[in-house]
């Protein structure tokens, strides 16, 4: 048996190839007679198509050209539901709604063809913010504009006003934020009626892909296969899109015939695909003399943009998380995700919480104010512990400390010190410095009922050599898939990290492991991993091929008189939800995630006061993630986070007009650059979770969730003013400062 | 954009990673691509296509560019080195070795521009401090790591190097 390699840093699976520049991402392929594929776009937020015009000087002859009419199946992306076209064919709901798709060989020539086209419209009022949907002055989705609404109650919050000795308001606002990967949105697509329709593309979730390809051809499902390419970053944003592009390249070579390849330029993947949800949160909260909380009343609100796409998921996310990590007998969480006619936002790392941490953490700071509490004395009154109960009516059964991790965020940041001697050294300085912190979970795994739908499956298959392979539809982005996965099958058996193989995920040939979403990854399909593999080594046992303790070499025997005897040897292992985990999806009630990840984030920020400039200058993050698997992997996956909330509380403002994202490029979408970033100190807790693969739990989204609210805190702790929404841009923060010293549309 | 009827594409003689070669394209089309269209060279990555990201950084004449902005005629005569030339055969370079071992690289597609910087950078300076190391990258976005690790890995390539003594690194770029 080899060395245990769970909890040690193995180098990344794929990272040879990837500093060698020997990767293959989707641009990076090429096929033989492949051509070139464009979009053309609305250019209004709202009003009906009357018609399409090709302009002169163009051989359109020569062109591909593909409109809703070419569509074989449904017009609609399939996901949640059908409610949004492939192509639009009479309406246009978004100022980026796809109309026309042309494909040529010239890239150069194709570029002019997509300016030569016009479409011809009649506009109809648009409503483009929160405010204006909830008005319902005009109706663009369903009877009342509104997407999904959700009620949460727990005790009963009204019979708590008039007896408290404190009640604290707030509202609070965050903005759009792009994910931002790298690698833009891709695709290349084959098609004939002949073999059915393949794609390969860069893109998080196979599955969803092959879903909606299913019914936008109206092919059965063994006529569509969906590859993934090496994926070069996703954070959610190559959740639901890449389903709309992949249409898109296939209607393309379905009637051209030959391949055709579609890479989106930076500017169209910036203002075309999905953001994060734009939210508002109103909190009123009731505590005692002590500063103990008796309740707490939160309406939450996101905008999903056009269609319906994954609001109503990222809307639940954001509602169970709104009550954060403490324990409170009285909470009502009222929540909605209202349409609005700019392209629809979607998926990103977080997932809804990000927003309504930072409400109720920025609140809670407030609320500490008012009762007359330090901001740690007030959350360490109201921390929630093993046993107690969530929001959501959930009991928690981990045995979660979360003054300890407090404890010790403060102690690596020197937090009392440092608030201390700031108060001291800040008057008179132009430099305005501050320390701040917020405190918060995560829950690791698709939500409530979620992972019993999905029903999850993995496998892995030994080879005649003793190499093992492993079969997930689970995709590497950039997070680790392919090295944890890894890391749990050797550990399983006793393996080295060699004798594993990852699988590409292919629909041809790797079983549906759900999405790659949720931090569910590790938790969940890791586990799944696990079992499949010493489901292989139970086989060679019970036929008396192996003995406990074997060698490698004993194994790879094994295997090879196995695979003689039976012809293979490998094993599906699919998800059993705990029979001890129910919810209640009516009264929106139970245990919402089998585990939680539990965090504390320290910020410590400088700004100047002449330019209303902030810098982060140290961060330290503490969680508590279960076993860690990689402790490269899982710091780096911290670091990144922290670093995309830095960009998230600072720098990152989508600025819209008429519905469309104006500043679509990298020059004026500011994300963080290697000066704009602290070195970022991240620090483990291990709390093993008993149902996860060796003890692990999910951490990819968690720090996203208090990285802004810690940033905010600080500033506040800084300046002294009181921070209601992210970004803080200079602008902002100078009109706070100085109030009426700058004109903010 | 060239224009497709009047503009004659050109012949520009290079070396690319030490092979004399000879590249074809409009005079004005984008280094970027025009490498990238040659077998074995798509190491070299579009994140942006305005200079803004560095995920298609190379190095001309030993000097640091973003191949999206050069026009294909600027190449004429020069030595160019690409992310394909920075390993001496499987041998990794200092900085692809550290970057591989200390959870510098995630998604990878601004590995090979990263790369390019770091070992341009260590080529200038070969004892950067961090904060030279966060300057010397900072044209290089990545989504993934928040940086951390990265500059880890290019401080761990400096020590490595210096008691390696690795020629590669501590000698002018080219």
């Amino acid at each position: 048996m080899s060395h245990p390699v769970i909890g040690t840093s193995v180098p990344r699976k794929e990272g040879r190839d990837k500093v060698l520049g020997r990767a293959k991402y989707v641009d990076d392929l090429r096929f033989p007679a492949m051509i070139y594929g464009v979009t053309v776009r609305s250019n209004i937020p709202r009003g009906r198509i009357s018609g399409i015009h090709f302009g002169d000087g163009i051989p359109w002859e020569e062109f591909t050209i593909v409109t809703a009419k070419d569509i074989l199946g449904k017009n609609c992306i399939a996901l949640l539901t059908e409610d949004q076209p492939c192509l639009a064919e009479e309406m246009i709901n978004h100022p980026e709604e796809a109309v026309v798709l042309l494909a040529h060989a010239d890239k150069y020539l194709l570029e002019e063809a997509r300016r030569a086209v016009r479409i011809d419209t009649e506009p109809l009022p648009a409503v483009l913010t929160i405010a204006e949907s909830m008005a319902g002055a005009e109706i663009i989705w369903g009877a009342d504009n509104v997407f999904k609404s959700y009620r949460v109650e727990k005790g009963d919050v009204d019979a708590v006003w008039g007896a408290a000795a404190f009640v604290v308001e707030g509202e609070y606002q965050t903005g759009a934020q792009e994910q931002l990967y790298i690698e833009p949105q891709g695709m290349i697509a084959q098609a004939s009626a002949d073999h059915g329709v393949t794609v390969w593309g860069s893109l998080q979730c196979p599955y969803y892909v092959h879903k909606a390809l299913v019914r936008l051809f109206g092919l059965p499902r063994d006529r569509i296969r969906v590859v993934q390419t090496e994926t070069g970053g996703g954070f959610g944003g190559k959740e639901e899109y890449p389903s709309m592009l992949a249409g898109h390249a296939a209607l393309l070579a379905w009637k051209c015939g030959k391949p055709v390849k579609m890479i989106y330029d930076r500017a169209e993947d910036m203002v075309a695909t999905t953001k994060r949800h734009p939210s508002r949160t109103v909190h009123r909260t009731a505590l005692d003399r002590d500063g103990k909380l008796l309740a707490m009343e939160i309406d939450f609100t996101i905008d999903g943009g056009a269609y319906l796409t994954l609001s109503p998921v990222v809307l639940s996310r954001g509602t169970i998380h709104a009550a954060g990590p403490y324990r409170c007998e009285n909470v009502r969480i009222v929540s909605r995700a209202v349409a609005t006619n700019v392209p629809p936002h979607g998926a990103f790392r977080g997932f809804g919480a990000p927003q309504s941490v930072f409400a109720l953490e920025r609140h809670l700071d407030r609320a500490a104010a008012v009762v007359g509490l330090t901001p740690e004395e007030l959350r360490r009154r109201n921390f929630i512990e093993m046993g107690q109960t969530l929001a959501v009516h959930q009991v928690v059964r981990e045995d979660v400390k979360m003054a300890q991790l407090m404890d010790r965020a403060f102690e690596c940041s020197d937090y009392h010190a440092k608030r201390q001697r700031f108060q001291k050294q800040n008057p008179g300085s132009t430099i305005q410095r501050g320390i701040g912190f917020a405190s918060f979970l995560h829950g690791a795994g698709f939500t409530g009922s979620g992972e019993e739908y999905l029903a999850s499956e993995a496998a892995v298959e030994a080879a005649e050599d003793g190499r093992l392979r492993i079969w997930a539809g689970s995709t590497e982005m950039g997070q680790g898939t392919n090295t944890v996965f890894t890391q749990i099958a050797a550990d399983a058996l006793g393996l080295d990290c060699d004798q594993i193989e990852v699988m590409q995920p292919d629909t041809d040939t790797v079983p549906n492991s759900g999405p790659t979403v949720a931090s569910r990854t590790t938790m969940i399909v890791g586990k799944l991993v696990e079992s499949a593999a010493l489901s292989v080594q139970k086989l060679l046992y019970d036929r008396g091929y192996l003995q406990p303790g074997f060698s490698a070499k004993e194994f790879a025997v094994a295997c090879r008189e196995y695979i003689g005897r039976f012809g293979s040897l490998r094993s599906m292992a699919k998800y059993q939800h705990p029979s001890d985990l129910h919810w209640d999806d009516t009264r929106y009630q139970g245990d919402a995630y089998g585990a939680y990840a539990w965090a504390v984030y320290v910020a410590e920020v400088a700004v100047d006061t002449r330019t209303a400039e902030v810098r982060v200058t140290d961060f330290v993050a503490v969680q508590e993630v279960g076993k860690v698997i990689n402790p490269i992997l899982a710091a780096g996956q911290i670091e990144g986070g922290v670093a995309q909330g830095i960009g998230f509380a600072l720098y990152e403002n989508v600025v819209w007009r008429e519905g469309r994202m104006i500043n679509g490029q990298m020059t004026n979408y500011i994300m963080p650059t290697s000066m704009d970033t602290p070195p970022i100190r991240v620090f483990f807790e291990e709390n093993p979770y008993s149902r996860g693969p060796a003890g692990a739990k999910g951490i990819g989204e968690l720090p996203l969730d208090g990285t802004a609210p810690a940033i905010a805190n600080a500033i506040s702790n800084a300046t002294g003013v009181d921070i209601r929404s992210v970004p803080i841009t200079p602008e902002v923060l100078l009109e706070l400062l100085e109030p009426g010293a700058c004109l903010i549309e | 954009m060239p224009d497709r009827i009047t503009a004659q594409k050109i012949t520009v003689h290079c070396e690319i990673n030490g092979v004399r070669t000879q590249l074809e394209g409009f005079p004005m089309a984008r280094l970027l691509d025009v490498l990238r269209e040659l077998p074995g060279l798509t190491g070299t990555k579009e994140g942006c296509g305005e200079g803004e990201c560095g995920a298609c950084a190379i190095e001309i004449d030993g000097q640091l560019v973003n191949s999206c902005l050069v026009p294909v005629l600027h190449a004429e005569g020069t030595r160019i080195r690409t992310i394909e030339g920075m390993a001496n055969g499987e041998t990794l370079h200092a900085v692809q070795q550290a970057l591989l071992k200390y959870g510098g690289t995630q998604c990878g597609i601004c590995t090979p521009g990263m790369i390019l910087a770091a070992s341009n950078l260590l080529g200038r300076n070969p004892r950067p401090s961090e904060v030279e190391i966060r300057e010397g990258l900072a044209g290089n976005l990545c989504r993934c790591t928040g940086y951390t690790k990265i500059i880890e890995s290019v401080l761990e390539a400096c020590r490595n190097t210096r008691s390696l003594s690795d020629s590669r690194v501590s000698e002018p770029s080219r």
